[in-house]
């Protein structure tokens, strides 16, 4: 039981990363119909900015816990969303009404351009790091297995959260927000009332890479450690939580990447740890083949 | 000219954003753990470039609007009359040269070249997105290897096997999957490929896990081995010469240019045949060859399956060539090595695709080589520091390239397709009406 | 030859089609009209396999006999087995192949029976060679038939309007259909290519092929029709000759009632 409580509190933490990359994957797929294969690896981009401010921080002496946090955040944030921006301009506007598969190949050569360039420009050794926020609080003790909930967890929901109010609010309540949505409906109908497409594209990709550079950052904090591969795998898990939680439907994507992260701890604590990865792509491909438009999608018919 | 600067300018500023903190400030470690280093030459450096380029490339496309392709795709056709034999007249006097360095360069590009074939028959004629083509690969590397190690079969028997085991693999996995749509389909080819790595990788008992097998038998020709003792029964011993590694070097090599050439000969047959067009039609419109009585599903399984079993050929003959095996060779990066390649060189075109593979695998090689020499003729260390950084930036230079392409020539370097039947002349068609599947 | 009966089908709580019957018999060419959103289409997806309907039966009777039930097939047998041929309301060719490689396509099954499971003719042996010939006869033939022999070796996807039209019927036509299912054939062409069509569909008919049609082109409908059903909401609102739709009140209702006036029946 204490040990179940364990895993439920690790598979949140674990699940709210996902959550956090899954609403980019959802959002660009929402609007522009492509998988930007390159997400993941703009979540770890983002992990790696994270890292290299909170060493700049510490070389400048801000020591703060909450300072540094909200610098690096902002740092992260920042420029990832630049890559997102720079990304969508330079791999995937051109390729607007192109045949079909050629953003998903442009965007495999970005994903294979952003890690290896980060492999040559950062090294490919692993890099870790001192917990920042150490301890925590013992909430039972049972059968001498303690269950702990760490002040990083804390930190970690309470900041994903946060950040997922001020998305949800910049969604539904902004005049940005309206045209995303309208984007999102009819690309074409929304270009001709006038709505400038383009730019609600960029921005799409912008607050996605700046959601996923968060996820990157909290990933630093949560295992403190980290390598220019880590977008991979993390990038697949959490398409499977956008598929999973339907894909174009943004608390389809929280609800996914708290699933995927619940479904990935449990079955390491209780099956195999070695075969974790496994798990998470054979949901993939099982949702894709049973249930292809997820628990919140909608259903798609077929045009003849 | 100033609207040039302008915006060459903004690029560089967005480019120091990105390069900036990426490649300015590198996180090193040290004696108390992680630090960083400044590198502003390197930043300098990186963002002039993009500044020169982008500057570069706004005063050239000032020269008017790009042209059509089709006398291009015309003139490319007519010369692949002159440059296949070429090409096959080179490739069967390789080992004349009789220099190790070349041979094994060689069969190290006519591997890929077949997977890039292999894999062809899927994305380029069926239009099937495959990220996990690597997944036969390996299949057909392990069947070779644990069918020969356990049973004692020789290549030759095991050849065939492993291709008919990948060829199964490929429709077992394409059984579900491929009614799925194109970019999902890509994703769950991908998701299988890993699943198989992984299962390589944790399965110990099968495969000796990430050890790999090692000791993989050598292939023999008509039962005579390469053996090095050259006694009775090998090579060396029944012409009469005295055994030598390259020997086998050579005969390696003659085995997957025929195996490549195999390939390459099924699938330009296939599709002059129902079979290959039905590819070609689904490729183009799926709901028209469901109205027309064409049963989608099986013509796909049969381009899965065809194409995973040359990939199976190309992974046993791999086993066999280096002997050993591991999950290590078999990761997503090998499938996307392959996918590049035929991407390049032009979805759909056989010569396309050798010469990307040439183009990638050779030339990279071919640079790296030229740099050292220089290198070492100027005795400069500036030349061989970029000669012996070169294999890592190889990888990166295939993302960029896949980039480049999708976004300058999205239907590759040879993109014109040549119908496969003419009721008087055949005809190139222009790359632009040649669609992937709209629905 | 084909009877509908008792169709249905509902799209979540929308019902595109709802209890329609009617028939269509052999050698005839029976007309579907209806306004916008009267469910036509779907009809049709339903006929062809692309819809499964919710209830119902769509039976088809072969002049030997057979019967088929449609809406129990799959889609790609309905096509091979059935022999009922369609084309669509958006013109589907293969754009990027030949004029000759499409009608080729459409005859994949019968030429595909004769390559011994591609293994005899990817070697150059068996009877591919006389089937290939054979298909060959059969595409010059409907390439006369549509004026395209001299465009047979450029892409279908750099034809013309017109005769991209008439190419897809043409293909449809390579898998010997006993029943062809036209979509808005006429919609988009000039009034010289209407009269070709119009040719071209009674030169069907009288050999031997049933056609269905959707129409928004009265003039088409009236001159070719032998029989037509009119559909409004999914409902069948009149059902018989050009005359006697021409009289109906119901029938002009219908049209009026959707602001169409300019398609009302002249």
């Amino acid at each position: 039981m204490a040990y179940a409580l364990q895993q439920l509190i690790n598979g949140v933490t674990l699940g709210m990363i996902y959550g956090l990359i899954a609403v980019g994957y959802t959002m660009v797929y929402g609007i522009i119909g492509m998988i930007n294969f390159a997400h993941g690896d703009v979540f770890m981009v983002g992990s790696f900015l994270s890292l290299i401010a909170l060493l700049g921080l510490s070389a400048f002496g801000i020591t703060s816990v909450p300072l540094a946090l909200a610098l690096t955040l902002l740092f992260a944030a920042g420029i990832a969303a630049l890559y997102g921006w720079t990304i969508e301009r330079v791999a995937y506007r051109p390729l607007r009404g192109s045949f079909r598969l050629a953003p998903l190949i442009s965007a495999i050569g970005m994903s294979i351009t952003l890690q290896n360039f980060v492999q040559v420009s950062q090294g490919a050794r692993v890099k870790p790091v001192d917990a920042i926020i150490p301890g925590g609080i013992r909430l039972m003790d049972r059968g001498g297995f303690a269950v702990q909930l760490s002040w990083m967890q804390i930190a970690i929901v309470v900041i994903t959260l946060t950040i997922l109010g001020i998305f949800t609010w910049l969604v539904t309540k902004t005049p940005l927000g309206r045209t995303m949505r309208a984007c999102e409906q009819d690309l074409k109908m929304a270009s001709l009332l006038g709505i400038d497409t383009d730019r609600t594209i960029s921005l799409t990709f912008v607050i996605g890479a700046a959601l996923a550079a968060v996820a990157g950052f909290m990933f630093l904090l949560y295992y403190g450690v980290i390598d220019f591969y880590i977008g991979f795998i993390a990038g697949i898990k959490a398409f499977t939580a956008a598929v999973l939680g339907g894909i174009g439907s943004l608390p389809g994507a929280v609800l996914g990447g708290l699933l995927i992260g619940l479904i990935e701890v449990f079955w390491s604590a209780y099956f195999s740890i070695e075969y974790k990865d496994v798990a998470a792509f054979s949901i993939l491909i099982i949702v894709l083949i049973f249930m292809p438009n997820g628990i919140l999608g909608r259903a798609e018919v077929e045009k003849v | 000219m100033r609207g040039a600067l302008r915006d060459a300018f903004l690029s560089a500023l967005v480019a120091l954003g990105i390069f900036g903190p990426m490649v300015g400030l590198v996180s090193t470690s040290g004696d108390h753990g992680l630090s960083l280093q400044v590198r502003p030459i390197a930043v300098a450096v990186v963002v002039g470039l993009i500044f020169a380029g982008r500057l570069l490339i706004l005063s050239w496309r000032g020269g008017g609007p790009r042209q059509r392709n089709l006398a291009l795709a015309e003139r490319v056709a007519r010369a692949g009359k002159y440059i296949t034999p070429i090409l096959l007249l080179a490739a069967i006097a390789l080992p004349f040269t009789g220099s190790r360095y070349y041979i094994d360069l060689g069969t190290l590009v006519l591997t890929y070249i077949m997977l890039g074939w292999g894999l062809n028959i899927v994305v380029g004629l069926a239009g099937l997105l495959d990220l996990g083509y690597v997944a036969f690969y390996a299949v057909g590397a392990y069947s070779y290897a644990l069918l020969a190690m356990t049973f004692g079969l020789g290549f030759w028997t095991c050849l065939p096997l492993a291709g008919i085991l990948a060829a199964l693999w490929g429709v077992m996995l394409g059984f579900p999957v491929l009614r799925l749509r194109g970019d999902y389909l890509a994703i769950v080819t991908l998701a299988f490929g890993e699943i198989i790595r992984i299962v390589l990788t944790n399965w110990v008992s099968l495969t000796n896990g990430p050890n790999g097998i090692s000791g993989v038998p050598r292939p023999t020709l008509f039962g005579l081995a390469f053996s090095m003792d050259g006694g009775p029964g090998t090579f060396g011993d029944f012409f009469n010469i005295e055994p030598a590694v390259i020997q086998r070097i050579i005969f390696l090599y003659y085995v997957i240019l025929g195996l490549a050439l195999l390939t390459n000969w099924v699938s330009l047959r296939l599709r002059r045949l129902p079979l290959g067009r039905a590819w070609e039609a689904l490729r183009e419109d799926e709901v028209a060859c469901r109205s027309l009585g064409i049963n989608v599903r099986n013509t796909k399984l049969t381009a899965f399956g065809i194409g995973a079993m040359f990939g199976g050929f190309a992974g046993a003959f791999f086993a066999t060539r280096q002997g050993f095996i591991s999950p290590e060779s078999f990761t997503f990066m090998e499938s996307a090595t392959v996918l590049a390649i035929v991407v390049l060189g032009g979805l759909g075109s056989q010569l396309g695709v050798a010469l990307a593979a040439i183009a990638m695998i050779g030339g990279l090689e071919a640079l790296r080589d030229f740099l050292s020499f220089l290198g070492d003729q100027m005795n400069s260390p500036v030349f061989a520091g970029i000669a012996s950084e070169l294999p890592l930036y190889r990888v990166l230079i295939f993302g960029i390239a896949l980039v480049v392409m999708m976004v300058l020539r999205p239907r590759g370097l040879i993109s014109g397709r040549t119908p496969s039947v003419a009721l008087t002349k055949l005809k190139e068609i222009a790359p632009d009406l040649v669609a992937e599947s709209r629905s | 030859m084909l009877a509908v009966a008792d169709l249905t089908m509902r799209f979540g709580g929308l019902r595109a089609v709802d209890s329609l019957s009617f028939e269509a018999r052999k050698g005839d060419i029976t007309a579907v009209i209806g306004p916008n959103g009267a469910g036509k289409t779907t009809v049709f997806n339903c006929i062809t396999g692309f819809y499964r309907p919710t209830t119902g039966t769509i039976v088809l009777t072969h002049p030997n006999g057979g019967t088929y039930a449609l809406q129990r097939m799959q889609g790609h047998r309905i096509a091979a087995a059935a022999k009922v041929a369609r084309t669509f309301q958006n013109i589907r060719l293969f754009a990027g192949m030949t004029v000759l490689e499409n009608l080729l396509v459409a005859q994949h099954n019968t030429l595909m029976a004769a390559t011994g499971f591609g293994v005899l003719a990817v070697l150059g042996l068996g009877r591919y060679r006389t089937a290939e010939a054979a298909g060959m006869e059969k595409a010059r033939h409907w390439l006369d038939a549509i004026g395209l022999t001299a465009r047979a070796d450029d892409p279908a996807g750099a034809l013309p309007y017109g005769a991209q039209r008439r190419l897809e019927i043409a293909r449809a036509m390579c898998i010997d259909p006993v029943l062809l299912c036209l979509d808005e054939p006429a919609a988009g062409l000039n009034p010289r290519e209407s009269e070709e069509l119009n040719q071209l569909l009674l030169r069907i008919r009288d050999e031997g092929c049933s056609l269905l049609l959707i129409e928004h082109d009265m003039g088409v409908v009236m001159r070719i029709s032998d029989h037509i059903v009119v559909l409004d909401h999914g409902k069948k609102i009149s059902d018989g000759t050009p005359a006697e739709i021409r009289a109906d009140p119901g029938v002009i209702a219908a049209y009026l009632g959707e602001g169409e006036e300019d398609e009302v029946p002249a």
